[in-house]
């Protein structure tokens, strides 16, 4: 019956502190009183120590001068999130949202809710939705197109940010 | 340790555009990074090759650290992925000897090395070549471990595992590292035993 590696497992947590308390004092109990456990923990322990002090290889005496003339050549790429202003993100969709949430409201508004047309197979008469007042104004023009430019900056942001990850992924 | 400025004030510095003092984070943790890699290789060009790309990766994408862990544990994720693209790159083999065959090539070496270095060996020499015996996984675990100032939780990030089961690659590579100490350097092991 090969009960080493329980022993070991639990002397290893002591060692490192990664047990509990209460079994820290019944290992601590063990140790003290019987033999088998005094002695591995003495032969662990020793190890322990060894690996604690062992030695990390040092590479060549121009590996930092090598290292910081290849980082010369580059410049770093600002992070991908660092010019995504989340709240802007956010503005301009909500800005978009209540957009469209307001030509349905001014669309329903104008609906005649009671009357019904015997010709049209429509259930509701949608005849005295004037679009046109929207479209033949000059500053409801220019908002138009200031919502198309704002769309087009958003999809650039969002096509600019996969672009990246893709690149950082596929050089990872 | 560290009395100058520490890793994040550094890394701030570089990203407003000062290059220079990069080379302080690169002295501070060359030596962890050229170690792990020679875990990798035995060739001390290649680990130096390796390490130097984990540098360059490490300032290319520095703008992607947000501090949410250590630098150090950052930078040896970095050496992780590093080490295993360059590997297959250079179609390298890494050998345990774990693997029977390499195993005895390495027993009929050691018969002669024995001979002539037992007198001289420290039991900290003993320990420094035993760990280049391991498996690349099993001398980073006890590298990280204990010269990385990694806990489990950051080791399991580094090597994409929960900590219970780094706890389990740390209490296996211990018990190798000792049984490739007692297989190899028997006389030694005695002695510390007594």
């Amino acid at each position: 019956m090969d009960i080493q590696p329980t022993i070991e497992e639990r002397l290893w947590d002591y060692i490192d502190g990664t047990c509990n308390a209460e079994e820290k004092t019944f290992i601590g109990q063990l140790i003290a009183t019987n033999q088998e456990w005094m002695a591995k923990y003495k032969e662990l322990l020793e190890v322990h120590q060894l690996m604690g002090n062992l030695e990390l290889e040092q590479p060549s005496m121009r590996f930092t001068q090598n290292v910081m003339e290849e980082i010369g050549k580059y410049h770093i790429a600002p992070a991908a999130q660092s010019y995504i202003n989340k709240k802007v993100i956010w503005g301009i969709g909500t800005f978009f949202f209540l957009t469209i949430i307001g030509f349905l409201i001014y669309g329903f508004g104008q609906v005649d809710w009671s009357s019904k047309d015997g010709n049209s197979i429509l259930p509701l008469d949608f005849s005295k939705v004037d679009l046109s007042v929207f479209f033949n104004n000059t500053y409801s023009n220019i908002f138009m197109m200031v919502n198309v430019v704002l769309g087009l900056v958003l999809l650039d942001m969002y096509l600019e940010k996969k672009k990246k990850v893709k690149n950082k992924n596929m050089e990872l | 340790m560290n009395t100058g400025p520490n890793d994040n004030e550094i890394i701030s510095r570089v990203l407003r555009g000062e290059q220079a003092p990069y080379a302080e984070l690169v002295k501070r943790y060359q030596n962890f990074v050229f170690t792990i890699a020679l875990r990798y290789t035995p060739h001390r060009e290649d680990a130096e090759e390796i390490a130097q790309d984990v540098f360059i990766k490490a300032y290319r994408s520095l703008a992607d650290f947000r501090g949410e862990s250590k630098f150090s544990t950052w930078l040896y994720t970095i050496v992780s992925t590093t080490c295993i693209t360059f590997l297959r790159k250079k179609k390298l083999e890494v050998q345990s000897l774990d693997n029977e065959k390499v195993f005895e090539m390495a027993e009929s070496h050691d018969s002669g090395f024995r001979a002539n270095q037992v007198e001289q060996k420290s039991k900290l020499q003993m320990v420094n070549e035993a760990i280049k015996l391991l498996s690349p996984d099993d001398g980073k675990v006890i590298t990280l471990f204990y010269k990385g100032e990694q806990s489990l939780e950051e080791i399991g990030k580094i090597m994409g595992l929960d900590p219970n089961t780094v706890k389990v690659k740390l209490h296996r590579a211990r018990r190798r590292l000792k049984e490739k100490m007692e297989k190899h350097f028997v006389q030694e092991v005695k002695d510390i035993m007594n």
